[in-house]
């Protein structure tokens, strides 16, 4: 089977002249994932999962264009202590980036890591594998197949400051696939950042696999470039009473996919994914999320917020699958939409499925204008109308945000958000 | 200071005729009230002298300190002076208390090319006045009127006008909704500000509010006009009769 799947071209140009990197360890878990690929095939605009987000540009080759955009603004997360790695195009930059070495955890690099007994063996395409029923998502399989880098974390400790991944765009024409995989040790911590535009598209997968009592948090910022398109997996495992907490934050960008598959495995766990977006014009921005409780005891929360305008564009697919036995299940999910303008647009999928008979969940979806009478409340004390729209947009964004642990990240997220609001004035 | 000459008012939406020409005029360090029944127009025509969006002035004037407000933007008639104490103040959620005060009171002094307050004198000045008014920190830094009970929130619009120090002060209904103690509070807020350069309307369907602000003028407001303009005497006399014996003898 290997070979066969090797020497197939799997129905597109996407993996034409692509060779899988040549690497002992990951070799089975790359054939396998081309295999899937064959298997599933790549996203199709008549897709019912691809119903509202057209894959078409995350295929096409060449990857089209995208000017890299300039400003002065500082890149985010600046004056943290945190370790610094840095991929250029996604291009692991040696000189920019920190030595790979912190206190409670070993990082190495996908390229690099040869041992044939590499613990990343046992997560390397697996928890992607495990994300392909009930619906496929053979983006994060092609990853899976070509990803020539990313890093290998394994977390032993709890780790003091946090491990910030820093994506520089330089070149108009990348085409950059990065494969993260992060394995918690049980009772360990760890903070991951991510930010910058990465490439002109980008094509990354991050699996987190969290031992029991482990806790991952995870703070991302796509951002700045208006012409950049990403999509993006990230499939957690949690065991027993671990926490998963991941947040993003989008701004600009013409097409971002981002796909959020979490497995509650073990008892008591808590997964919390949110998001805002904030996007003008040629935007297009959809949020993906599936959470399965399978396990008893376990809370998961889903919160988005997308600020649109000028005809932007958001997607929200979310999905809490209860399994049968997967008692006392606490689900909560909310995507809500700001529409500053009648050309932008919503498109909201909620679902809920249960097997499970004690189980709490809500969901709600709504989408609508800035409320004319708080704003006309505001205006009355004498706040200008575009400041008084901004601060109820911010209002409207909160929720998600305070679902960042940190009050630094929050208040530095929270000016992005507000910088982002005062450039895109009429 | 207020000047409302033949304020003719109809719904944007509607060929509905609210205000039928109101002739009005506060002066400056004087307190005027209106009253009359429900659906009058009264806070129709408070809504339309701050800019609220939905009617459409058919004829007539309204000017502060002679400067035309009908045709300026809600906030700079606020940056001008203007005050209104909202019947239904609006619930914002996210948007704190205090972040909004202070935004409120910076936009202002921006707009007339005065320095702005620092964060910590703006603390000091308002805990002092939330004091008066008996609103506790935790009031202050919750959303702007969330979980705020009627009274709390009719004290919040008090504070507003206190931080905000505006020339001409409107209050829609103050006193509905709030017990005895609760209207002494609001009374002696507005009482405190009255001052020479300061005019008040006083927007009251009952006369017991103006029992604790006591008036220099009272207008009765029917039917989209001034119908009948007396003394303090004459909220005593809705007090007594009722309406319908005003209205009648004026039809
Ligand atoms: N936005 C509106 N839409 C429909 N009717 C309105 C609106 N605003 C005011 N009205 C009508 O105008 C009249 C006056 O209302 P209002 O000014 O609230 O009176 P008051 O404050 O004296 O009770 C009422 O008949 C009311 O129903
Ligand atoms: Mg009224």
């Amino acid at each position: 089977m290997a070979e066969a799947a090797l020497s197939r071209s799997s129905a597109t140009e996407l993996t034409a002249d692509r060779k899988l990197p040549d690497q002992p360890w990951a070799r089975s878990a790359r054939v396998e994932a081309l295999s899937r690929l064959d298997t599933l095939g790549l996203p199709h605009r008549r897709d019912e999962y691809w119903k509202f987000t057209r894959p078409d540009t995350l295929i096409q080759m060449p990857a089209p264009s995208a000017a890299v955009f300039h400003n002065d603004e500082k890149p985010l997360f600046d004056d943290m202590d945190r370790l610094r790695i840095v991929f250029v195009d996604g291009v692991f930059d040696e000189n920019a980036s920190d030595d790979l070495t912190l206190e409670g955890v070993k990082i190495e690099r996908l390229a690099t890591a040869q041992s044939d007994l590499h613990w990343a063996k046992d997560l390397y395409g697996k928890l992607e594998a495990a994300g392909q029923t009930p619906v496929p998502r053979t983006l994060a399989a092609f990853n899976t197949a070509y990803a020539e880098d990313g890093l290998l974390i394994h977390v032993t400790d709890k780790v003091s400051k946090p491990i910030s991944l820093i994506y520089t765009h330089e070149s108009d024409s990348s085409d950059a696939i990065l494969h993260h995989c992060i394995k918690l040790d049980a009772g360990t911590e760890l903070t991951v950042l991510e930010n910058g535009p990465a490439a002109a598209r980008f094509n990354k997968v991050m699996e987190v696999d969290i031992g029991d009592g482990a806790a991952f948090h995870h703070v991302r910022a796509q951002g700045r470039d208006h012409e950049r398109r990403a999509v993006t997996h990230m499939f957690a495992r949690l065991s027993a009473e671990s926490v998963f907490k991941s947040f993003t934050m989008t701004v600009n960008g013409k097409l971002t996919r981002n796909e959020c598959v979490i497995e509650l495995t073990g008892d008591d766990a808590t997964a919390h994914v949110a998001g805002v977006c904030v996007g003008d014009g040629d935007f297009h921005h959809d949020d993906t999320v599936f959470v399965t409780h399978d396990a008893v005891g376990c809370e998961s929360r889903q919160v988005f917020k997308k600020v649109l305008r000028n005809g932007a564009v958001g997607v929200f697919q979310g999905k809490i699958l209860v399994k049968n036995g997967a008692q006392k299940t606490d689900g909560y999910q909310i995507s809500q939409s700001l529409l500053l303008d009648e050309d932008s647009q919503f498109l909201a999928k909620p679902e809920l499925e249960i097997y499970a008979d004690d189980v709490a969940c809500s969901h709600g979806s709504t989408s609508g204008a800035i409320d004319e009478d708080a704003l006309f409340y505001l205006r009355a004390r004498g706040i200008p109308q575009n400041e008084a729209t901004n601060l109820l947009t911010l209002a409207f964004l909160a929720e998600a945000v305070e679902e960042v642990q940190s009050d630094v990240l929050k208040e530095e997220l929270t000016s992005r958000l507000d910088a982002w609001l005062a450039r895109h004035r009429d | 200071m207020l000047s409302i000459k033949n304020l003719s008012v109809k719904l944007q939406e509607e060929d509905k005729q609210i205000l039928k020409g109101v002739d009005l005029e506060v002066e400056a360090g004087k307190v005027h009230a209106i009253m009359g029944p429900n659906g009058s127009g009264k806070s129709t025509l408070s809504y339309v002298l701050s800019g609220k969006a939905g009617y459409e002035v058919t004829d007539g004037s309204a000017t502060l300190e002679g400067v035309d407000l009908l045709g300026m933007e809600p906030e700079e008639r606020a940056a001008a002076g203007l005050f209104l104490a909202f019947q239904y103040p609006v619930e914002i959620p996210g948007v704190g208390n205090m972040t909004f005060l202070r935004t409120a009171v910076n936009a202002q002094r921006k707009a007339r090319g005065e320095e702005e307050m620092s964060a910590a004198d703006f603390l000091k000045v308002i805990r002092a006045k939330a004091k008066d008014l008996k609103i506790d920190a935790e009031m202050l830094k919750r959303p702007v009127n969330m979980g705020f009970s009627g009274g709390e929130k009719k004290r919040n619009e008090i504070l507003q006008m206190a931080m905000l120090e505006p020339k001409m002060c409107i209050l829609d209904e103050t006193d509905s909704g709030l017990d005895v103690d609760a209207m002494k509070l609001v009374a002696e807020g507005v009482n405190a500000l009255r001052s020479e350069g300061r005019g008040f309307l006083v927007i009251t369907h009952y006369q017991r509010l103006l029992d604790h602000i006591k008036p220099d003028v009272v207008h009765i407001m029917s039917d989209g006009r001034i119908v009948k303009t007396g003394g303090p005497e004459l909220a005593l006399e809705v007090e007594h009769n009722g309406y319908a014996d005003i209205l009648a003898e004026v039809a």
